[in-house]
C-alpha cells in the first residue's frame, strides 16, 4: 500500500501540498450572512469545498444559580451524515462534542457576549443564546469553519420582539447581540516537522499533532486545544501560535460584509 | 378578482417561487437543494453501500433509508431540538414509501441507499420540499430509477381550495393541509396525508390542484439535473479534466 503520510511529507519537503497550496496557504474563504430567515442570526462559511452553517436561536430561560444576573449560552454541533460518508446518525460522537466545546470555550471564556446585558430579571429570567453548527460538506478543517460561522452568525443576530416577557419570533428588532470581541479559531497541523493550516480530509488522516488557537481581533489568545497523538515542543508551540495569529488576521477580513 | 387565500400575493392555484439545484454537496454520491418560497431543503444520497448490522440486510434487493430532519435554527418559532422525534421518524417513513415505487435496487442485494434530508429554513411544506430534493439527489447519484417523484401540498382555507400552503395557511384554524406526491409518467400517488376537515369532492379537487403543481416541479427537477450535467459536457468539450 502506498503510504499517504510519506507522500504528503515528500511533497511538503518541496513546499507543496496535493492541491497545489503552500503550507500556510488557506483555501478560498466565503462568508455569507442571513442564510436562514427564521433564525435570529445565521451564516454560511466555505473553505474551498468545506461548507458549514451556523444559526442562532434566542429564547427566554432561567439564569444559572451561580450567575443570576447574566444570560445563558449553549453551543452544539451536528456533524451530519449528509456531509461525510463516515459520519453517522445518532447522538453527537466525540468529534462533534470536541468541536462544539472548542467553539463554546472560544466564545464563553473570551467573554465575547456581554452576558450581563442578557439579564431580563435577575435570578428569574434571562436571554438564552443557542448557537447551532451544522456541517453540509466536510472536505477538512471543520473546527475553523465552524468557529468562523458561529461568530458570523452571532454578528448577524438580532433580538426578536419581547412582549410581556414572551417572544414574538416573527418580529425581529434592530438590536444586535451585545458583542465585546470577535474571536475566531485557527488550527495549525503538524505533520513530521512541517506546519500547515486549513487541512484537507487527506491531510487530516496523517496529523501528528494539531493545535487550535482561538484569538481575538487584538491578537489575544482566548482558547487553546491540542489534539492528535503526537507531542509538541515549546519551540514548535511558539511557531504554531505565531502562524495561527497571523492566519486569524487574514481570515478575519472575510467577516466584513461583502468582502471577497 | 382578489385572491381568497391568506397569502394575497398568489392566486389559488399558484405555487411559491421554486428553485432547484443538483450536486450541491460534493462528498455525497448525489445531492440537491430544493427551495419553494421560504422553505429550503437539502438532500444527500450515499450508496448503494454496505449495510451493518448484518441482520438489516435484504439478500433479494437493496434497501432504502430516509432520514428527515430540521436544522435547530430552521423554525420560525423556538429552536428545534436536534435528533429524532416522533414527527421526524414518521415523516422519514412516509418519504421512504413515497420513493420506493420508482426505485429499482435488485442489482444491489444486502446494500443500502441512505437519503439524508435536512431543512435550513421552514415555511410549511417541508416533507414535500424534502422529497423533491431527494428525487433529484437519487437521480444525481445514478441510482436506477423507473421515474421521478415530486410532491407539493394542497389544502383548504375556509371554503377555498389552494395550492402550496405557507405557514400561515397551513396553521389556519378553519382549513386543512394535504401533502401529495406523484410518480411523473403514471401520475400515481405515492404519498398522501391529510388533517383537518374536508369533503370528498374538495379533497379530489385539491389532489387535482396538486397534480398541476407537481407537473411544474417535474420540469424544475429535470432542469436542475440537465444544468449540472451540462457543466460537465462543457468541461469535456473544453478538454478539462472531469
Amino acid at each position: 500500500m502506498i503510504n499517504l503520510k510519506s507522500q504528503i511529507l515528500n511533497s511538503l519537503e518541496q513546499g507543496l501540498r496535493f492541491d497545489g497550496r503552500k503550507p500556510a496557504e488557506w483555501r478560498k474563504v466565503e462568508v455569507e450572512y442571513g442564510i436562514s430567515k427564521n433564525a435570529e442570526g445565521s451564516a454560511r462559511v466555505r473553505f474551498g469545498g468545506t461548507e458549514v452553517l451556523a444559526g442562532i436561536k434566542l429564547s427566554i430561560a432561567a439564569p444559572y444559580s451561580d450567575t443570576p444576573g447574566e444570560g445563558a449560552l449553549m453551543v452544539e454541533a451536528e456533524l451530519t451524515p449528509m456531509s461525510n460518508p463516515a459520519f453517522e446518525t445518532g447522538p453527537p460522537d466525540i468529534q462533534a462534542i470536541e468541536l462544539a466545546r472548542v467553539i463554546d470555550r472560544g466564545i464563553r471564556e473570551s467573554r465575547t457576549i456581554d452576558m450581563k446585558k442578557l439579564c431580563i430579571k435577575e435570578g428569574e429570567k434571562c436571554w438564552m443564546v443557542s448557537v447551532d453548527i451544522v456541517t453540509i460538506n466536510d472536505e477538512g478543517n471543520l473546527i475553523d469553519a465552524a468557529g468562523l460561522a458561529a461568530l458570523a452568525a452571532l454578528k448577524d443576530a438580532k433580538f426578536p420582539k419581547l412582549a410581556d416577557d414572551k417572544i414574538e419570533y416573527r418580529e425581529k428588532t434592530k438590536t444586535p447581540l451585545p458583542l465585546l470581541k470577535e474571536p475566531i479559531p485557527v488550527t495549525v497541523i503538524k505533520i513530521g516537522d512541517k506546519l500547515i493550516v486549513d487541512p484537507t480530509t487527506e491531510e487530516e488522516k496523517v496529523v501528528e499533532a494539531r493545535l487550535t488557537v482561538t484569538s481575538s481581533e487584538k491578537g489575544r489568545i482566548n482558547s487553546l486545544q491540542k489534539g492528535g497523538e503526537g507531542t509538541i515542543s515549546a519551540e514548535v508551540l511558539s511557531a504554531m501560535i505565531d502562524l495561527a495569529l497571523e492566519k486569524a488576521k487574514e481570515i478575519r477580513k472575510h467577516l466584513e460584509k461583502g468582502a471577497k | 378578482m382578489a385572491s381568497k387565500r391568506i397569502d394575497k400575493t398568489r392566486k389559488e392555484d399558484e405555487t411559491r417561487a421554486i428553485e432547484a439545484k443538483a450536486g450541491v454537496i460534493k462528498r455525497a454520491d448525489g445531492s440537491a437543494m430544493f427551495k419553494i418560497g421560504n422553505t429550503v431543503a437539502y438532500a444527500a444520497v450515499y450508496g448503494p453501500r454496505n449495510l451493518y448490522p448484518k441482520f438489516l440486510q435484504n439478500p433479494r434487493e437493496g434497501i432504502v433509508r430516509v432520514n428527515y430532519s430540521m436544522m435547530p435554527f430552521s423554525s420560525a418559532g423556538e429552536r428545534v431540538r436536534p435528533g429524532p422525534s416522533r414527527r421526524s421518524k414518521e415523516i422519514s417513513m412516509v418519504l421512504e414509501k413515497a420513493l420506493l415505487p420508482v426505485l429499482n435496487l435488485e442489482e444491489f442485494p444486502n446494500a443500502v441507499v441512505d437519503i439524508f434530508i435536512s431543512l435550513t429554513q421552514t415555511d410549511a411544506g417541508t416533507r414535500c420540499a424534502g422529497l423533491c430534493a431527494a428525487s433529484i439527489a437519487l437521480a444525481d447519484a445514478g441510482i436506477p430509477m423507473k421515474d421521478m417523484v415530486a410532491a407539493i401540498s394542497a389544502g383548504k382555507v375556509d371554503d377555498t381550495i389552494i395550492l402550496d400552503l405557507n405557514y400561515d395557511e397551513d396553521s389556519y384554524e378553519n382549513g386543512c393541509d394535504i401533502p401529495v406526491a406523484m410518480v411523473q409518467r403514471t401520475g400515481e400517488i405515492s404519498l398522501l396525508q391529510m388533517d383537518g376537515d374536508i369533503s370528498k369532492e374538495e379533497l379530489l379537487k385539491a389532489v387535482e390542484l396538486a397534480k398541476k403543481g407537481i407537473s411544474k416541479i417535474f420540469e424544475m427537477q429535470k432542469k436542475a439535473l440537465k444544468e449540472k450535467y451540462q457543466v460537465f459536457g462543457e468541461m469535456e468539450a473544453n478538454g478539462d479534466a472531469v
